[in-house]
């Protein structure tokens, strides 16, 4: 007879195999060129922990979500996701494009990109229901059902049936966070998500990821240059600058007593503004 | 020689009948062009090693002769190997494959102008290969090349007429047969013009309305 607290453990965010990590950057580098966005990343996340990346542009921010995302190789490292292995580069190995294994890992995360990327020519709810008709095989009753709810979620129950070009950037950034939910990803990445909209729509962006962030026990990784909001939302705050982590801590810490140099000329340019 | 009325109106019936042939001879060219084109350009997309490679020498050979000179080579020279096929047969297979390779540069320019984000959308979902393509990729690459596309069917419509060459009775070898057999070549010739014009010229309207109605208005 399970006990209450072993039935809801069913629906645990924590990895299948007994880690206590959802997500581990072990040794990781990556280069362009001359580049090195990443230098020899470690970097580890609890189950259900919100961490915001922050730091100047080209400091590999974008570039740690990218590769969880598969959309980018790293040249060397481990990189792990709810305990399965995503990526395993030894140094000046040629690697597969895609594995099986990777195709698998990766449907446990979910991303929302800097410029949406909604598909164009499907309205609102054919957007968040393709992937899960297509990929998870659920009947386009369930999958519409599910899309209308979560449409509803972030305030776009009205416009179920527009096609992204009739809505403003909030919103479809806001279809995308629906688009990227209806797969239930353990993971969720929000690359810059706000920094393609124009101010006044930021606010309604940032109350659904503040919604997820409180009532879901979703892993957020955020890269993002909104800092009050990283401050508020998140359980811990990694500052990175030329592709390596300089500080992290909880975001008090960060935020109002940062011990690094870099952190504190950083957060003085961006707080100015 | 003056233009008799009378002789063009009772030629009429012989010429829409050829009419008929260009622009069934047409739309099997499309067909076969837009199916042909679709699998050389995705092949070439995919870039498979040696595969791709064929192809895109498929694409230089087939746009580097001319359509005429294809024609010839089909209809004169398949048959020592064989292969024998009616005029008209041959013709359409000639014309929807040489359109195929422009076809098929089409849509790997509307493929290649789908936006990079729409591509790591579809990894981001995991959607698989297959619906990635057809549900996300090829449906707004092809709204972008409709108007293209429309533009060379109306070519490949005039082109047919080249197909009088080896013999397929349509629009403009009617034409030849009854002026050589009439010794008048003023009224079938300039009725040859006025129906191709008839044709070509509403079906330009038409891809230019068709442009601007797929436009994204974004």
């Amino acid at each position: 007879m399970p006990s209450p607290a072993e039935s809801t453990d069913a629906e645990s965010p924590g990895p299948a195999n007994g880690s206590d990590e959802m997500i581990t950057f072990d040794n990781v580098s990556k280069s362009w060129g001359d580049n090195k966005v990443l230098q020899g990343l470690n970097f580890h996340v609890k189950p259900a922990e919100k961490v915001s990346i922050i730091g100047p542009s080209g400091s590999g921010k974008t570039t740690i979500l990218r590769i969880l995302m598969t959309l980018e190789t790293p040249d060397e490292g481990v990189v792990t996701v709810d305990g399965d292995e995503l990526w395993n580069v030894a140094a000046g190995q040629r690697i597969p494009r895609e594995t099986k294994q990777m195709r698998l890992t990766r449907r446990k995360i979910g991303m929302v990109f800097q410029q949406f990327n909604l598909f164009p020519h499907l309205s609102a709810i054919q957007n968040v229901m393709e992937a899960p008709v297509q990929v998870l095989g659920m009947s386009k009753d369930e999958a519409h059902e599910r899309a209308k709810d979560l449409l509803d979620m972030v305030g776009l129950g009205e416009h179920l049936n527009h096609k992204p070009p009739k809505l403003s950037g909030g919103q479809q950034q806001r279809v995308a966070i629906a688009r990227a939910m209806a797969m239930r990803p353990k993971v969720m990445l929000f690359d810059e998500v706000t920094s393609a909209l124009d101010p006044e729509l930021v606010g309604d962006v940032l109350d659904v990821i503040r919604d997820l962030a409180t009532s879901t026990d979703m892993t957020m990784l955020l890269v993002t240059h909104e800092m009050r909001f990283a401050e508020e939302i998140s359980d811990r705050v990694v500052m990175f600058d030329s592709g390596i982590a300089v500080e992290q801590g909880p975001p008090k810490k960060i935020f109002k007593q940062p011990d690094n140099d870099r952190t504190k000329k950083f957060l003085r340019a961006v707080l100015e503004h | 020689m003056t233009w008799d009325t009378e002789y063009a109106l009772s030629i009429l019936p012989r010429l829409l009948r050829g009419l008929l042939v260009t622009i069934e001879a047409t739309f099997a060219g499309i067909a076969i062009a837009l199916v042909l084109g679709l699998i050389v350009a995705v092949i070439r997309y995919l870039r498979i090693p040696i595969v791709s490679h064929l192809f895109t020498f498929y694409v230089s050979f087939v746009r580097g002769t001319p359509l005429l000179v294809q024609a010839f080579a089909a209809f004169f020279i398949l048959p020592d190997y064989g292969i024998t096929m009616s005029a008209l047969l041959t013709g359409i297979l000639v014309v929807g494959v040489n359109y195929s390779a422009y076809t098929a540069e089409v849509y790997r320019a509307g493929i290649e102008d789908v936006d990079k984000g729409q591509w790591e959308a579809t990894t981001a979902l995991s959607l698989p290969g297959r619906p990635t393509w057809t549900r996300i990729i090829l449906p707004q690459a092809v709204r972008k090349i409709i108007p293209v596309l429309g533009n060379y069917w109306i070519q490949m419509f005039k082109d047919v007429a080249i197909l009088s060459a080896i013999t397929v009775s349509e629009l403009l070898y009617t034409a030849q047969t009854i002026g050589s057999s009439d010794y008048r070549y003023l009224e079938p010739l300039t009725l040859v013009g006025l129906l191709y014009l008839a044709v070509s010229y509403p079906a330009a309207i038409i891809v230019r309305r068709l442009e601007r109605r797929l436009a994204f208005s974004r």
